[in-house]
């Protein structure tokens, strides 16, 4: 007695979402099934990682991961240029954390200048965020979606506060956007919903439904977006379908398992080889639950997540 | 193929003589169908209706016990595809590779390693649970072995022995009775063989099929000799295979009832690279493995595997919660500062640790809110000054403390009249809004 395999075929289908142009452009999204589900139906992209950069050197990131890159991360150029020609990134993440208000208050015109330089040195994609500063963000990232304008990079992160003046700069200069709501299916609907109304294009989004590090709230990311996902196949729900974004890096890298020196705890282990396997782990849960996207920092977790997407796929 | 309630119901005796504690026959055919109850509960219903019944209601994936007393790990029983939907039940087990080609000294080397391997993570213990012992050489008498051997330095973990030989399974599992333990390897040529010898040592058998095709076949052969508690390796490997297979089997249990494909299920994460071998055994986690066999034992590598395994079979409805009291972090003398957080386990296990580590002796009231985070808590009302005082006042810590001043998180600091005006007395200071502020804060008081 052969055994059937019980296959499901969804009538949705996710999004599928450029980044970029020229020889290096990505894309991600355009599968009608669960991440990695190809024995059911198409996955006709595989998941992007994007390499974490900043505008400024990190003062907050722990050493083993600080250490990877100490030789070029005083210049954002540099730095972007040894993630793309030396680390092999498909993508690039700038972070505009030197614009926080605690964190130099950068103004708006000079994240500009620097995401402008960025973008004229590397030919990858560039994906572009903000401190996270609800309110700064809706200056810096006005001016920086001119600055990009034409170069079909992702600017984020619209969220509930300032979603309107994001949007709104990011459908001036033909940009795709991160919508991020806080770790509910209904507000990350409600923010979609809020953005299309404007008049964006909804497959020119990205949802991130809020990440979280293993061991600090792991489970609450991972199903969020398995009912995304879920809901955008099985419902058919278009609001719920532009691909996933996990940005993994800045949550995992403040947890106290990637800084604790296993002198203090010996029973947790070699320090560096836990800080890396602490963000592979992560993000590859998250790639199984049905993240397209993700932004990463450490070099050997990124080559780990890749090895990993390529015996998925395999 | 489960039945539906109606169709329980015609088996019962339909006298409604209320013995079962439901009003009605009907009523606890409805409880069966929706396995809220249990057969044996009403004390008329024919043989011939057991029958029937129990076969169909079985749990869709049985349930199997791998190994006995403290250290014993349960598998299967699952119940859903999706952990939203409903806690998923018996966490993956981790069953550590031991060769039979090793050396003494590298085998006892690993079985420390084992043992050894137990880490206290947001109130659980959590260890490696198992051991895999493979019959790598071909050799019976290494096998036996390794088994003698495990048996002695390891005598409470429980045991997977790995063979393709009868013979020396047989001598293997003679040192693990009374253990339940498990032999795998039974395949389509030697299954009278590894059946016989599991029934003997009343172990259960885990199959090793060539591909999914082949299972149901074989978990049917291993049932017709007699073989209740089945194990399944589908023969995946590689990760897209392990989660292809997987999820067809946990579908056809669940969604299908198909029960030749309603066991637990193995797989194998061993990689030469430790990290890819994380990811993979993570994978088996996250998708429906109920044992998953790894290569080494490394520290970094469990506490990974532990935690993300903790986050996977958390209740979704129920969070993680530790016991409302006075937490001493170091040793506080009378005047060290005393907090006051919600006892979700997060939130505890992150304010403690930031506390622990910045080394200032402090007190940690951790207060009963249902499992909430703090800004949760306070917006389901469960974090509120009247209920703080209340508990302040009960728990006597007042004795404790030279001066009566409480620290409050920084998100709540709305909270700090309020309380002050139920707690008469004390000074209410509020604190920074995140938990890694905490350090430069103390250290700033100290
Ligand atoms: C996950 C989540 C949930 C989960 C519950 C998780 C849980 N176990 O608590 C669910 C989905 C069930 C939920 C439900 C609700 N939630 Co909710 N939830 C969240 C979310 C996304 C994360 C909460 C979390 O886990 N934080 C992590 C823990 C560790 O944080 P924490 O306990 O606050 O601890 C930190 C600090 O407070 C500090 N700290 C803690 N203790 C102490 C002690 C001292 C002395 C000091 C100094 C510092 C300190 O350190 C910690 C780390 O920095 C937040 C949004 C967000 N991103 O914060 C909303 C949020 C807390 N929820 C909110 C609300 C309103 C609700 C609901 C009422 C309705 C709703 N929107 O769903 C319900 C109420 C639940 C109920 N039973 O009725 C609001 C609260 C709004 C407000 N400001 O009052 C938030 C902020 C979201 C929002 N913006 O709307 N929620
Ligand atoms: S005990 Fe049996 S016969 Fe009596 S009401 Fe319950 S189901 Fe019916």
């Amino acid at each position: 007695m052969p055994f059937t395999p019980p296959k499901e075929s969804y009538n949705g289908k996710i999004f599928e979402l450029g980044l970029g142009s020229g020889e290096k452009a990505v894309a991600v999204g355009g599968e009608n099934v669960l991440s990695f589900h190809g024995f059911e139906g198409s996955t006709p992209r595989k998941p992007v990682v994007a390499f974490e950069i900043q505008d400024i050197a990190p003062d907050d990131w722990p050493q083993t991961v600080k250490d990877v890159y100490k030789d070029v991360y005083l210049d954002p150029v540099t730095w972007a240029l040894h993630c793309q020609d030396k680390l092999g990134a498909e993508a690039i993440a700038l972070r505009l954390v030197g614009t926080h208000p605690d964190k130099g208050d950068i103004s708006a015109e000079q994240a500009a200048e620097t995401v402008k330089k960025v973008l004229a040195a590397i030919k990858v994609p560039l994906i572009i965020l903000g401190s996270n500063h609800a309110e700064k963000d809706t200056a810096v990232l006005v001016k920086v979606a001119e600055a990009a304008k034409g170069s079909n990079c992702a600017i984020g992160k619209a969220q509930e506060a300032n979603y309107k003046t994001v949007a709104a700069a990011a459908m001036a200069n033909d940009l795709k956007l991160i919508a991020m709501s806080e770790l509910d299916i209904n507000l990350s609907k409600q923010l979609n919903i809020l953005i299309t109304q404007m008049g964006f294009d909804r497959e020119k989004l990205l949802t991130d439904p809020m990440c979280s590090a293993l061991s600090y709230g792991l489970e609450y990311t991972y199903s969020v977006m398995e009912r995304i996902k879920l809901a955008a196949l099985a419902q058919n729900d278009p609001v719920l379908q532009p691909p996933m974004l996990a940005d993994v890096g800045m949550y995992v890298w403040k947890v106290k398992e990637t800084q604790a020196a296993e002198s203090d705890l010996p029973e947790w282990g070699d320090l560096a080889q836990r800080g890396i396997a602490w963000e592979a782990v992560t993000a590859s849960s998250f790639l199984v639950s049905g993240a397209d996207l993700l932004i990463l920092r450490h070099p050997a977790a990124v080559e780990a997540v890749k090895k990993f997407i390529a015996e998925m796929e395999g | 193929m489960a039945l539906t309630g109606v169709e329980i119901f015609k088996l019962l005796p339909k006298t409604n003589c209320k013995k079962c504690g439901q009003p009605t026959c009907l009523a606890f055919a409805m409880k069966l169908a929706q396995r809220q109850a249990s057969l044996d509960q009403c004390p008329d219903v024919s043989e011939e209706a057991k029958q029937k019944l129990g076969e169909a209601s079985a749990p869709p994936i049985r349930p199997i016990t791998l190994g006995a007393g403290a250290k014993a790990v349960k598998l299967g029983e699952e119940t859903v595809l999706f952990r939203h939907e409903k806690k998923f039940v018996n966490p993956c087990a981790f069953a550590v590779k031991i060769e039979d080609t090793l050396s003494e000294s590298e085998i006892g080397k690993k079985l420390d390693e084992v043992l050894t391997s137990e880490i206290d993570r947001v109130g659980q213990k959590l260890r490696v649970d198992a051991v895999f012992l493979s019959n790598d050489s071909g050799d019976p008498a290494k096998l036996e072995a390794l088994a003698k051997l495990t048996a002695q330095k390891a005598p409470d973990v429980p045991v997977i022995i790995s063979t393709k030989n009868p013979e020396a399974a047989g001598a293997a599992l003679s040192h693990f009775s009374g253990k339940n333990a498990i032999l795998y390897g039974a395949d389509a040529d030697n299954m009278s063989g590894m059946a016989e010898k599991a029934k003997a040592a009343k172990a259960a058998l885990g199959i090793a099929a060539k591909n999914l095709d082949e299972v149901p076949d074989l978990t049917e052969k291993a049932k017709g000799l007699g073989i209740e508690d089945i194990l399944i390796d589908s023969g995946a490997r590689k990760a897209g295979e392990i989660l292809r297979d997987n999820t067809y089997i946990r579908r056809a249990a669940l969604k299908k009832g198909v029960k030749s494909v309603g066991y637990p299920v193995m797989n194998f994460a061993v990689r030469e690279d430790q990290l890819l071998e994380s990811l993979v055994a993570g994978l088996a986690v996250e998708k429906y493995g109920s044992v998953v066999v790894i290569g080494l034992v490394q520290k970094w590598k469990n506490l990974a595997l532990f935690s993300l395994r903790q986050n996977i079979y958390t209740d979704p409805q129920v969070p993680m919660q530790v016991q409302q009291k006075i937490y001493k972090i170091g040793e506080p003398g009378p005047k060290a500062p005393f907090l006051i957080t919600t006892n979700f386990s997060l939130t505890y296990f992150i304010v403690s640790g930031e506390i622990e580590n910045c080394k200032v002796p402090c007190r940690l009231a951790v207060m009963d809110s249902e499992g909430l985070s703090v800004l949760t808590a306070w917006a389901a009302g469960k974090f509120t000054a009247s209920k703080i005082a209340q508990f302040i006042t009960e728990s006597g810590i007042e004795g404790e403390l030279e001066e009566k001043e409480i620290i409050i998180p920084g998100y709540v600091a709305i909270l700090s009249g309020a309380i002050e005006d139920k707690l008469p007395g004390w000074k209410i200071t509020v604190g920074p809004r995140e938990a890694n502020g905490l350090p430069a804060f103390l250290k700033a008081r100290a």
